[in-house]
């Protein structure tokens, strides 16, 4: 068996090449060249938009935490805005009552998140589909509630106002919070991919598929999904505390119901199994209700209500997931016919030998 | 003691709300395996019909009763057009048109009457009644809700569609082949929740003054009501109602403060599902592997 696939294998490396270049190189500098244009953006808009983006970024960040739940676990979570409000408000009372450094602010914001979803997720674990999906609508209703009632640390109603943050390498200040965003953004796809391409992610969707066989199989699943709250929390309650460092001032009434449900619709919209996804939906969650505001003053959320229908409608599975694969069709097909060699093909090519 | 009883009593009209609400919820989960979340938002957009009607001088059960068909026929038109295109997409499709639909009601009433608190009459005079331990108010509101329970125990029981519409729910594949109009049973399930929805707006409504966002602390402890009853049984919503609405009062009278009354429902919600994951009356989801 061994030897047979030692044949193949340089006939694979030898067919994957477009332009003398392999897959994987056009694929590294594709990225870069985006990473580079993405850094390169903030200098070329007017202040307003570079916000705006930031904002798309932390959003992304957030869905990005729901879609490792969601997506990849099956545990539909309407409550993610509870962790974002945590993971702001960790940081916005350790920048006001402890004067720590905004940056330093964002690991103990991610770690209480992780620690809170873990939490959350033990008792979850015995919650299914809709079972979860009520619990956690029921926590995103009583987030403003707790924060307010919890004044002596949260500032009640009032929230928390913030001092701006100091940009470092001489930069205007709107830059250098993109520029950091954009890092920990990077940070954030990289993690995820690690996690979910692996033997984790397998593990998760495998859960998500088929929980019994699943364990059969071998798989803790109990572990797993406890895990794969914590983690999916951690990333939203980061997102939260940029979110504090970017706008400066948190308070109750900005982490209602209203957040949790775009995140969902975000991650849905994007795609809930993919990581890409995850910027679309941030996208979708800055601009659309400024959008439906443009089209109808009167009633802005029934022009978003339309939109997440349609979107439901037209493409159930999010606009990456369902264009991922319309891609990767046209891909193959424009493929020079001398190196038209598949994956599959490849993998008939051993059992050939 | 007195006191005691006064708040279950008040509890159990308030129980009663929920109670309609969770039943409401478990006729479109039952059917359709899908929670809606729109539910309490289609309530209160049919009480604002209703309110347009008594405003327009008809007499108050008149447009009671107007309201409820308008409601049914809407509730029908719903699943046809807006639940029908996603009833084999993924789960979460479905969880985000139900709350698309929920923004969309909520927005359409902010903008047609606006955000301004409605006074909503009252059918029933505000009386006290057996030493002031229950007004007529509540009295009514229990009566309301126990009489469409018995129309809808009759209608499921002793009714041809009723039994059809069982059918439809426990075995779709099976009553299809039987010529039961699946389709048609699953449209008529939501109709009957926009209607017990309606019902439970108008009922509410006296109390807690009509706007959009009258019926959201009301869905919450519906929810709570549905998950202790156990989603898939109706009996179990209307116990489950009534569970919630006195230990919802007596706990806000004696334990914790009313600005903690949504983290309430959240912590009973927890415990239920922790201790009980099927509620009281629901049956445990067996799974072929």
């Amino acid at each position: 068996m061994e030897k047979r696939i030692a044949i193949a294998a340089p006939d694979r490396i030898a067919v994957a090449r477009y332009g003398g270049l392999t897959v994987d190189a056009w694929r590294w500098i594709g990225t870069l060249a985006l990473i580079a244009v993405a850094a390169a953006l903030p200098f070329t808009l007017s202040k307003y938009h570079v916000f705006e983006l930031t904002m798309v970024m932390i959003y992304a960040i957030a869905v990005l935490g729901l879609n490792i739940l969601t997506g990849y676990n099956g545990q539909i979570s309407l409550g993610h805005g509870g962790f974002f409000a945590a993971g702001a408000y960790t940081a916005a009372i350790l920048m006001h009552r402890y004067g720590v450094p905004y940056w330093a602010t964002i690991p103990p914001a991610g770690l209480i998140c992780f620690v809170l979803g873990v939490l959350f997720g033990l008792p979850a674990l015995r919650f299914e589909g809709p079972y979860l999906a009520l619990v956690t609508v029921a926590m995103a209703l009583a987030t403003p509630q707790l924060l307010k009632y919890f004044d002596t640390w949260t500032g009640g109603q009032q929230g928390i106002n913030l001092a701006k943050p100091v940009p470092a390498f001489g930069l205007d200040r709107d830059h250098w919070l993109y520029l950091l965003i954009l890092v920990v953004l990077l940070v954030a796809i990289r993690v995820a991919a690690n996690i979910l391409h692996g033997r984790t992610g397998r593990a998760l969707v495998a859960i998500r598929d088929h929980p019994i066989a699943a364990a059969a199989m071998g798989i803790d699943t109990a572990r797993y999904k406890t895990l794969a709250f914590g983690t999916s929390t951690m990333f939203t309650g980061i997102a939260g505390a940029l979110s504090a460092i970017v706008i400066g001032y948190v308070s109750p009434e900005s982490y209602s119901l209203f957040l949790s449900i775009s995140f969902l619709v975000g991650s849905a919209v994007g795609g809930i199994a993919t990581i890409g996804g995850a910027i679309v939906g941030g996208f979708f969650i800055q601009f659309v209700p400024n959008l439906a505001n443009d089209i109808s003053d009167a009633a802005p959320w029934a022009i978003y209500g339309l939109a997440m229908l349609l979107f439901m409608y037209l493409m159930p599975h999010g606009v990456v997931g369902s264009l991922g694969p319309w891609f990767a069709r046209l891909a193959q097909q424009i493929r020079p016919p001398g190196a038209a060699v598949g994956k599959s093909a490849d993998e008939y090519k051993r059992w050939e030998a | 003691m007195h006191e005691l009883l006064q708040q279950v009593f008040s509890g159990l009209a308030a129980g009663s709300i929920y109670a309609s609400v969770a039943l409401a919820l478990v006729m479109i989960y039952r059917s359709t395996d899908l929670v809606n979340f729109a539910q309490g938002e289609m309530a209160m957009f049919s009480t604002y019909i209703a309110w347009t009607l008594v405003n327009a001088g008809l007499p108050f059960w008149v447009a009671f009763v107007a309201t409820l068909v308008i409601s049914f026929i809407g509730g029908m038109v719903i699943e046809r057009v807006v639940i029908r295109p996603v009833e084999n997409a993924p789960v979460l499709a479905a969880v985000v048109v139900t709350i698309g639909l929920l923004l969309i009601f909520n927005s359409l009433a902010g903008w047609i009457y606006t955000y301004t608190v409605q006074d909503f009459p009252s059918p029933f005079p505000d009386r006290p009644l057996l030493g002031a331990l229950i007004t007529t108010r509540d009295l009514g509101v229990i009566g309301v809700t126990l009489a469409m329970l018995v129309l809808l125990f009759v209608f499921f029981r002793f009714t041809s569609t009723g039994l059809a519409m069982r059918a439809a729910a426990q075995n779709p594949v099976s009553a299809r082949l039987c010529g039961i109009r699946v389709g048609r049973m699953l449209a008529i399930g939501w109709g009957l929740a926009a209607a017990i929805g309606a019902t439970a707006g108008i009922m509410v409504a006296p109390v807690l003054f009509l706007d959009p966002n009258m019926m959201g602390g009301v869905l919450l402890y519906a929810f709570a009501s549905a998950l202790l009853g156990g989603i898939t049984s109706p009996v179990g919503a209307v116990v489950g109602g009534l569970i919630v609405g006195v230990t919802e009062n007596l706990v806000g009278t004696y334990l914790i403060a009313s600005q903690l009354k949504l983290t309430v429902a959240l912590a009973l919600i927890i415990l239920v599902l922790v201790f009980r994951p099927n509620g009281l009356f629901g049956t445990g989801i067996v799974r072929r592997v």
